[in-house]
């Protein structure tokens, strides 16, 4: 398992009480690609952002490649994500005012296990992996939108992380990009042996993944 | 863990895209400083030139006797009305010289003490400077020159002819530069004095004498002391005031009273005789800091300002870097850098602007009749100022970026990429 959950619950306090997520345990293997499906509201946007350890605000535990992340300090989790979560939004947020390469490059500079030199090259690496090396150098803000994901994509794959979530990624491509950024996972699952957890209200997209996980009103009905 | 490398780059490259706030907020800071440095050299200076101008025609000490009448009246001395109440009328001073008495031991016993730089003696007499059959009423004060010289900055004051010339001269008198152009005198002339007594004698202006106020000017001239003590008929112990400088100024009024006491005079220390000039000085001491420090505070809001809007616009990158592993403190000490890397540019170019301007003040030709060695603008060039300058300039910026900063610490990501 690389990722599991049990027994999480959550509240929304404001505007008044409202209990989202109700005894959500499900866990993701090694070299899965999971997906989860669910209408607006059902909680799956909620679920990703605890187990991406953005949000601590829950009951119940966490665990990330065996070891509980539940409890730790904002800093902890803060190293954690850097490491071993790679995160691929819906809109690409990539910092605009830096180089593509730069862009890449942020998360690895966070980390400083490695050289820059090194780092450079992993860097440079990804990108041509993606079959996007060629605008390494160019403003994160003067490049497409599916070009823009790939590189979020990048980002996410830099410092080799345990897992790779996503939050529709695919939500706001057209379906050229959309398969394009689906392959790419597929193609990470089975040269990298990468864990995917994938958040989507794409049915077609979600079919193809190994596993669908379906919520409903905040609580998992099928997995 | 914090990685500075890293989180400098982020932070140069917020600066430098966008370089018109930057720059902005950068000029504020210069400003500020810049002035206050300005400010600072110059009032610091004109009060150094005034402190000069008054102070240093002033002894630490001043001993003299003074006319008064006895603080113990006879009737109180009588045991019979030791209970009563008395009642004394028209209470006359009381009879005794003006001359110092044992005035030689005293000065002996003040040049022993370790804290005395130098006593000199001086002789302050009456007289009337005679132009034809006009009387002008004036001073002369008999001095020991070369000790004068030593002691206090008389020798700026003499605009024409030298203390030397004085000391070599029995006859010799230093006039007044008001003196002198009434009597249309110049160097070389003689003048007729008489005391009080009427006894006439002539001295010759070996020099002419100018302190800058008009009030001393034109009624006080300097001779040597033994010269005096010949006018007035005067023994050679015969001396009515002492000035004392002294090593440490501190001391100056604990002194004064030990000597009040010792030697039964009257002692008066340079706090006593000076007071409301240091009111004067304080008073533009605090007009320019007052100025500085708003100057200062503008500055401050506007890096504030500007840091403020800067977090509004970069809040979805703020929750991007926090997704990507950067803790909140990584994305405060972003901001925090930007704000001091725009406190110390703008710090060091005040600190240089301030410099700059302070040359040309130094450089402005400022003649005044009552500063006959002045021929430019006053500055001080202390080096305490600097740093209080770049001090304060790095605090108020790191105030100003702190709180907006610590807002971008707190910035929940999931909210933001959520755009709820």
């Amino acid at each position: 398992m690389v990722l599991e959950a049990k027994n999480i619950n959550k509240h929304f306090h404001l505007p008044k009480d409202f209990h989202v997520l109700k005894n959500i345990s499900f866990g993701v293997k090694q070299g899965e690609f999971a997906s989860i499906m669910g209408k607006s509201g059902s909680g799956k946007s909620t679920l990703l952002y605890i187990l991406s350890t953005m949000d601590t605000d829950y009951t119940g535990e966490l665990y990330l490649s065996k070891q509980l992340v539940t409890g730790k300090s904002h800093n902890e989790l803060s190293r954690i994500r850097n490491k071993s979560i790679g995160f691929v939004f819906q809109f690409h947020y990539l910092l605009s005012e830096f180089s593509v390469l730069e862009n890449v490059m942020l998360p690895a500079k966070k980390l400083a296990e490695k050289s820059l030199a090194e780092i450079e090259h992993d860097a440079h690496e990804k990108l041509s992996m993606l079959h996007i090396g060629h605008l390494a150098q160019q403003k994160a803000s003067r490049i497409s939108g599916g070009e823009k994901q790939r590189v979020a994509i990048a980002r996410a794959l830099i410092n080799d992380p345990a897992i790779l979530m996503g939050d529709e990624p695919t939500g706001n491509l057209d379906s050229h990009n959309s398969e394009n950024v689906f392959n790419i996972f597929k193609r990470l699952k089975e040269e990298q042996g990468l864990s995917l957890l994938v958040v989507t209200h794409d049915e077609d997209f979600a079919k193809r993944t190994d596993r669908i996980i379906e919520m409903e009103d905040g609580m998992i009905i099928k997995h | 863990m914090t990685n500075w490398p890293v989180i400098l780059g982020i932070a140069k490259t917020h600066l430098v895209s966008k370089m018109k706030s930057t720059i902005t907020a950068t000029l504020g800071v210069t400003f500020g400083i810049g002035a206050y440095i300005t400010l600072v050299s110059f009032m610091t200076g004109l009060n150094g030139m005034l402190d000069d101008l008054v102070l240093n025609q002033t002894p630490h000490i001043h001993l003299y006797n003074e006319i008064r009448p006895s603080e113990k009246q006879p009737v109180d001395l009588f045991r019979d009305f030791k209970n009563s109440f008395n009642v004394v009328r028209s209470i006359k001073p009381k009879q005794s010289q003006k001359k110092i008495h044992n005035a030689l031991p005293i000065l002996d016993y003040l040049k022993q003490h370790p804290n005395v730089k130098g006593a000199t003696p001086q002789l302050k007499a009456q007289i009337f400077y005679l132009s034809g059959n006009i009387e002008l009423g004036g001073n002369l004060v008999g001095v020991d020159i070369m000790e004068e010289v030593r002691l206090s900055n008389i020798q700026d004051n003499i605009i024409e002819g030298s203390p030397k010339a004085l000391k070599n001269n029995d006859n010799g008198i230093l006039l007044g530069a008001g003196l002198a152009e009434k009597m249309s005198l110049s160097l070389g002339d003689r003048v007729q004095i008489s005391t009080v007594t009427g006894n006439i004698f002539p001295l010759k202006i070996v020099g002419i004498y100018q302190s800058g106020i008009a009030e001393i000017d034109n009624i006080q001239s300097f001779a040597n002391l033994k010269t005096v003590q010949r006018i007035l008929g005067e023994a050679e112990n015969y001396v009515t005031d002492i000035n004392i400088k002294l090593l440490n100024l501190d001391e100056a009024a604990l002194m004064a009273q030990r000597l009040e006491r010792q030697f039964n005079t009257k002692a008066v220390d340079i706090n006593e005789a000076n007071a409301q000039f240091e009111t004067g000085s304080d008073i533009r001491n605090l007009i320019t800091y007052a100025v500085s420090i708003t100057l200062l505070i503008v500055a401050g809001f506007g890096i504030y300002n500007i840091l403020n809007m800067l977090i509004y616009e970069k809040m979805k990158d703020i929750a991007i870097l926090k997704a990507t592993g950067f803790s909140g403190r990584d994305v405060q000490y972003i901001f925090m850098s930007q704000a001091m890397i725009i406190g110390s540019i703008g710090g060091v170019l005040g600190l240089l602007i301030g410099l700059a301007l302070s040359k040309i003040i130094d450089q402005t030709p400022f003649h005044t009749e009552a500063l006959p060695t002045i021929s430019t603008f006053p500055v001080n060039y202390n080096m305490a100022y600097y740093i209080i300058g770049i001090t304060f300039a790095l605090i108020s910026t790191f105030i100003a970026g702190y709180m907006p900063s610590k807002k971008a610490k707190k910035i929940d990501p999931v909210r933001i990429i959520r755009g709820t």
